[in-house]
């Protein structure tokens, strides 16, 4: 199984590993609780580097990726971020994208660890027709580290030169970390302000102990879902899969549907803004402690026995201290405060609809 | 957190402490560590009786849901309270305050000794 250039170091600092997107990743190294609250209430360093980096440069660049894209690559400012996704010709997501501009003809794209082959190949056979664009897949080249947290920018400015305050969010900047060139993205999966530092693979261990000694809290990808189920955020392979349109998914605002030039997707995707979904992500709360776990059937009131819909995620919420979970329904019993009732395990447990995301930082 | 040499084991991961017609029951600082931080525990009341390596109970952590296998057949005298109300307890002292049920058995199965649990467990 593939490691990421941290690997010995989680291991000695007492990680547990497990198999994530088809690397060995570490899931905590103490307490996932405790690596939750760090990223809460202080901050907390997570090893991302599984995640594929892919280069996109040239002249055709913006038209290309606006064409290879649901979103408008073109009209991203440079140095700017956008989230977007690649679907295929149905209108299904491939996978879930953060789209950075870092000059006119030359965007960086972050994609998922399981996901790096099906959307480097998309994006080649995609490119063909195009010409003058080149796509770089970059990713074991690579260290990809995030540090997320109220206190997260005020240590990670401890390592750098670069004024971190003129890099808001969503965007993207160059600096040193640690002496070592990076790629200063301000973006996240937490729910908490923070940044995530790109840089060359052979450097990875100086930065992430220089970022541990400045006081970051190295965090595990159990409290990675956590935090970002309780802010709302999909995970591929849970809430987004080949079988999910972005309008089921809630991510129709990604969608640029409003545009004369073609995209890989858009007669599709049209034809599906035009009709009521079948199936609507939604978020639902529950009481007691018992949480409602991926792939629980979800039924309209606990004496039906026919299904309205599914749990993509669960979890009991460290920082809200309740059942939350996000799951598809039938778009009937969609709307905020609509009642509904999870099998769990042979108990069925009420859960009430409820706005994304649950948890939300104040400052 | 090394296994106790005084208790019994099983595959499942649970721990047993014989005393007279009693045994305590817990699940081992291994399985505890394996589920990450315990949130949730659901036993079985006082009176309901247990079989041999059937399902009795769930421990929850934030990623995992895991099963407590009766280790032998009998009635539940007690259930762990204060573990209910602080399930963490399993992960910070597993093999002491962190039980779970104690039940008092009719007949006593074999268990495994700490030596085949080690084995079992890849321990050293």
């Amino acid at each position: 199984m593939p490691q990421t250039p941290l690997h010995a170091e989680h291991a000695r600092l007492g990680a547990s590993f497990t198999d994530f997107g088809g690397w060995d990743m570490p899931v905590r190294y103490t307490s996932d609780l405790a690596e939750h609250q760090a990223v809460r209430e202080s901050a907390g360093l997570f090893d991302i580097s599984h995640m594929a980096e892919i280069f996109v440069r040239g002249a055709t660049s913006p038209a290309f990726l606006d064409y290879a894209l649901v979103g408008l690559a073109s009209t991203i400012p440079d140095g700017k971020a956008k989230y977007s996704m690649i679907v295929d010709v149905h209108g299904n997501i491939i996978d879930d994208l953060i789209v950075y501009r870092l000059e006119y003809d030359s965007f960086l794209i972050i994609a998922n660890a399981g996901n790096r082959s099906a959307v480097v190949e998309a994006l080649k056979e995609r490119v063909a027709t195009f010409g003058f664009t080149d796509i770089f897949d970059s990713s074991d080249e690579f260290a990809l580290l995030a540090i997320q947290g109220p206190k997260a920018t005020a240590i990670l400015q401890t390592l750098t030169d670069s004024d971190l305050s003129e890099l808001p969010y969503y965007s993207i900047g160059n600096g040193k970390v640690a002496g070592v060139e990076s790629y200063l993205c301000r973006t996240g999966y937490t729910g908490e302000d923070g940044f995530e530092v790109l840089f060359r693979a052979e450097s990875a261990v100086e930065v992430f102990n220089a970022l541990i000694k400045a006081g970051a809290i190295p965090c595990g990808l159990a409290s990675r879902d956590t935090l970002r189920l309780e802010a709302g955020m999909p995970l591929y392979g849970h809430e987004l899969d080949l079988e999910t349109n972005p309008f089921e998914a809630n991510l129709g605002r990604a969608v640029k549907l409003d545009r004369d030039k073609d995209f890989v997707g858009k007669d599709a995707l049209k034809a599906i803004s035009e009709k009521p979904v079948t199936k609507i992500l939604v978020g639902l709360i529950g009481e007691g402690k018992r949480a409602a776990r991926a792939d629980y059937l979800i039924y309209a009131t606990a004496e039906v026995t026919e299904s309205i819909g599914k749990i993509t995620s669960g979890a009991l919420s460290p920082s809200l201290g309740y059942p939350i979970a996000m799951a598809y329904v039938s778009p009937e019993h969609s709307a905020a405060g609509s009642l509904v009732s999870v099998d769990i395990r042979g108990t069925r447990l009420e859960m009430k609809v409820v706005k994304l995301p649950f948890y939300k930082r104040t400052s | 957190m090394s296994n106790p040499e005084n208790l019994k084991y099983t595959k499942e991961h649970e721990w047993v402490l014989i005393e007279g017609d009693v045994a305590t029951i817990g699940i081992t600082a291994y399985a505890a560590e394996k589920l990450g931080d315990v949130v949730f525990v659901d036993l079985p009341k006082a009176g309901t009786s247990t079989t041999y390596m059937k399902i009795c109970g769930e421990i929850e952590s934030t990623k995992s849901v895991g099963e407590l296998y009766a280790p032998l057949d009998g009635e539940v005298v007690e259930s762990n309270a204060a573990v209910v109300s602080a399930p963490e307890t399993v992960n910070s002292d597993p093999f002491g305050a962190g039980w779970l049920i104690k039940v008092r058995f009719t007949n006593l199965p074999e268990l495994l000794t700490v030596a085949e649990y080690k084995a079992l467990t890849g321990e050293a």
